[in-house]
């Protein structure tokens, strides 16, 4: 069974976060069936963990599990885009082919 | 420039400035750039837009002891590093000392990154906030901020952050140098991606030109909010051990005059047809065809000051220091024993090993370093090969304007093309800088090579008119004297005249005073 890392990286409390928190949760529940595991990381909180991961805007949403590694940057509320982006669309189609 | 700061962030009567330390810049920014505002350093690729805003955070951890944050879009910190540590700047051992921060924001090709909404940059920024806090920075470094375009698409977007983060760093009071690329190097843009619309307050631009095949590099203050700074383009150079010097050039001309101290040349004769000497402060043009005496009187001229008791700096980018040193002997003038002595110090080089820029920083060195009374430069028409007209006459002002600040007489001597009458290139550039012109100059009289010797202009005194005999010998230069009854010399056209037109000329022109 797949094991998702998602993390998100946000910049505070904003309108623009909600938006992006619901819409991956949403996401999360609807097309990852599987176990995830989605931390949510505040960088004005945590400004070194930005630093280290080099993350310049916000929201940026990091797959780090499975590979390959995805970064998708907005509040991704587009779904399709969101699911282009994390490499997930294509995977989907390939395991309905089986 | 500094005053005690009141509580001033946003309507300042008065803009404090920040002293950079570039050498030179300060100059001409009148201080430095405005303190706690952002400015756009703007310039093509290979301007020095990097090493501008690198040196900006060295000298402010050199000089002043402020530490700096570099936020870098372009090159990586390890890149930057290396390519730094050539000028001295050994960043890796201030980040250490926790003076120097990178914040890298250099594109990483193993982040592959889709758009998906609308996004801004508080990340960046909170990134930031938390480098400046971590040093506690005074100085920060945007460079170069068009690389972060081609990775965001929505421009507007990306300027619309841009500006965000830049009113933080002002509020973080905080002075920063943001650089910019742009395409063409004259005119508008200013930058590319329209940059300037978010930093337009204070704008710095950084060229380099191709030139008649040779390269310019200047530096060109556009303009300060609400205060001052030069007008104009600035020649500046990237020196291997000190990074970027801008030359002042021009901007401290006609500051002082030693009033009206006179030196010798060397020659008797001279002095005398010069009024009894050289101004200790003026510049001397020696013009003349090759073989006419030049470098001869560049020997009378070392030789006179030693017995003076006065040091003279040769620079020779003709002869090698042998050569120089054979001939003088040859004249009774005897280099090597007055280099023991440390009245003369010779500098011999190529023209062609280095920029007129370079050449312009290293005499200032030597200058300052050796500390003379008079310097020569043989030949100034050498290095004009190197340079372009403009270039030339920049270079040819600033080492004027040097030499007289440190109130030091100078001779340069410039070749002429063609053997008898006309003028060299370099004279119709330089002329009206210098202070006193020397023309010599070869005259065929009765199939013979004879030397004339003629002062053309001396600023501030009177001077003798007549064009005089010049001899040779073993024991240097004799001026004779004058040619009474041949006309064109200077024309290169000497026509002898008879006794009935001299005495008509005479009542023409009566002998005006002693000679």
């Amino acid at each position: 069974m797949k094991q998702f890392v998602l993390k998100l990286y946000i910049a505070g409390r904003t309108p623009r976060t909600e938006q992006a928190i619901s819409s991956l949760r949403e996401i999360c529940e609807k097309d990852l069936a599987s176990v995830y595991d989605l931390a949510v990381i505040d960088v004005l909180e945590r400004p070194q963990l930005a630093e280290n991961e080099k993350i310049l805007a916000t929201p940026t949403l990091v797959k780090e599990l499975p590979p390959p590694l995805r970064r998708v940057v907005g509040d991704l509320s587009n779904r399709e885009r969101v699911l282009v982006g994390l490499d997930l669309a294509v995977r989907e189609t390939n395991e309905e082919r089986k | 420039m500094s005053t005690p700061e009141q509580a001033r962030p946003e309507h300042a009567r008065y803009v404090e400035k920040v002293a950079t330390g570039i050498p030179g810049f300060d100059f001409i920014a009148d201080g430095g750039l405005p303190k706690g505002r952002t400015a756009l350093v703007a310039g093509s690729a290979g301007s020095g837009k990097t090493i501008f805003a690198s040196q900006f955070l060295a000298e402010g951890i050199r000089r002043h002891e402020e530490s700096g944050v570099f936020i870098t879009f372009e090159e990586q910190p390890l890149d930057i590093r290396r390519n730094m540590m050539s000028f001295g700047w050994d960043i890796a051992r201030w980040e250490v000392d926790g003076v120097w921060i990178f914040v890298d924001a250099s594109p990483e090709p193993s982040h592959e990154m889709m758009i998906v909404g609308d996004y801004d940059f508080g990340a960046l920024l909170a990134r930031i906030e938390h480098a400046v806090r971590a040093v506690n920075a005074k100085r920060v470094v945007l460079d170069s901020i068009g690389a972060v375009f081609s990775v965001f698409e929505s421009s507007s977007r990306v300027r619309h952050e841009l500006f965000r983060i830049a009113s933080a760093l002002r509020e973080m009071g905080v002075t920063t140098v943001l650089t910019a690329e742009r395409r063409e190097e004259h005119g508008a843009p200013i930058a590319l991606y329209g940059v300037e619309e978010f930093v337009a307050d204070n704008v710095v631009i950084l060229r380099n030109v191709l030139e008649d095949e040779k390269r310019r590099r200047t530096i060109e203050i556009l303009k300060f909010r609400g205060t001052t700074h030069k007008k104009g383009e600035y020649p500046f150079t990237v020196m291997p051990s000190d990074g970027i010097i801008v030359i002042p050039l021009s901007a401290i001309e006609l500051k002082q005059r030693s009033g009206d101290m006179r030196v010798t040349s060397g020659n008797v004769d001279l002095d005398r047809m010069c009024g009894g000497g050289l101004f200790r402060d003026s510049i001397i043009l020696v013009s003349g065809a090759t073989g006419t005496g030049k470098t001869l009187m560049v020997t009378h001229f070392v030789h006179g000051g030693a017995a003076a008791g006065e040091r003279c700096l040769l620079f020779a980018f003709e002869e090698s220091r042998e050569q120089l040193g054979r001939n003088a002997i040859g004249w009774g003038t005897d280099f090597d024993a007055l280099e023991e002595e440390g009245k003369l110090k010779v500098v011999c080089e190529y023209p062609e090993s280095a920029s007129l820029e370079d050449h312009l920083v290293r005499i200032k060195g030597y200058i300052e370093e050796f500390r003379p009374q008079r310097i020569a430069i043989d030949s100034v028409s050498a290095l004009e090969r190197i340079s372009t007209v403009r270039g030339f006459r920049e270079f040819v002002l600033a080492v004027t304007a040097f030499s007289k600040h440190k109130e030091i007489t100078g001779l340069f001597t410039a070749t002429t093309p063609s053997l008898t009458g006309g003028t060299s290139v370099t004279e119709a550039h330089i002329s009206s800088i210098t202070d006193t012109i020397v023309l010599l100059r070869y005259v065929e009289l009765f199939g013979e090579m004879r030397r004339g010797l003629t002062v053309l202009k001396m600023r501030g005194s009177t001077h003798e008119k007549d064009i005089r005999e010049l001899v040779i010998d073993n024991k240097g230069m004799h001026i004779g004297s004058p040619f009474r009854n041949v006309a064109g010399i200077l024309a290169g056209n000497p026509v002898q005249i008879g006794a009935a037109e001299m005495e008509r000329l005479d009542r023409l022109f009566p002998a005006d005073g002693g000679l």
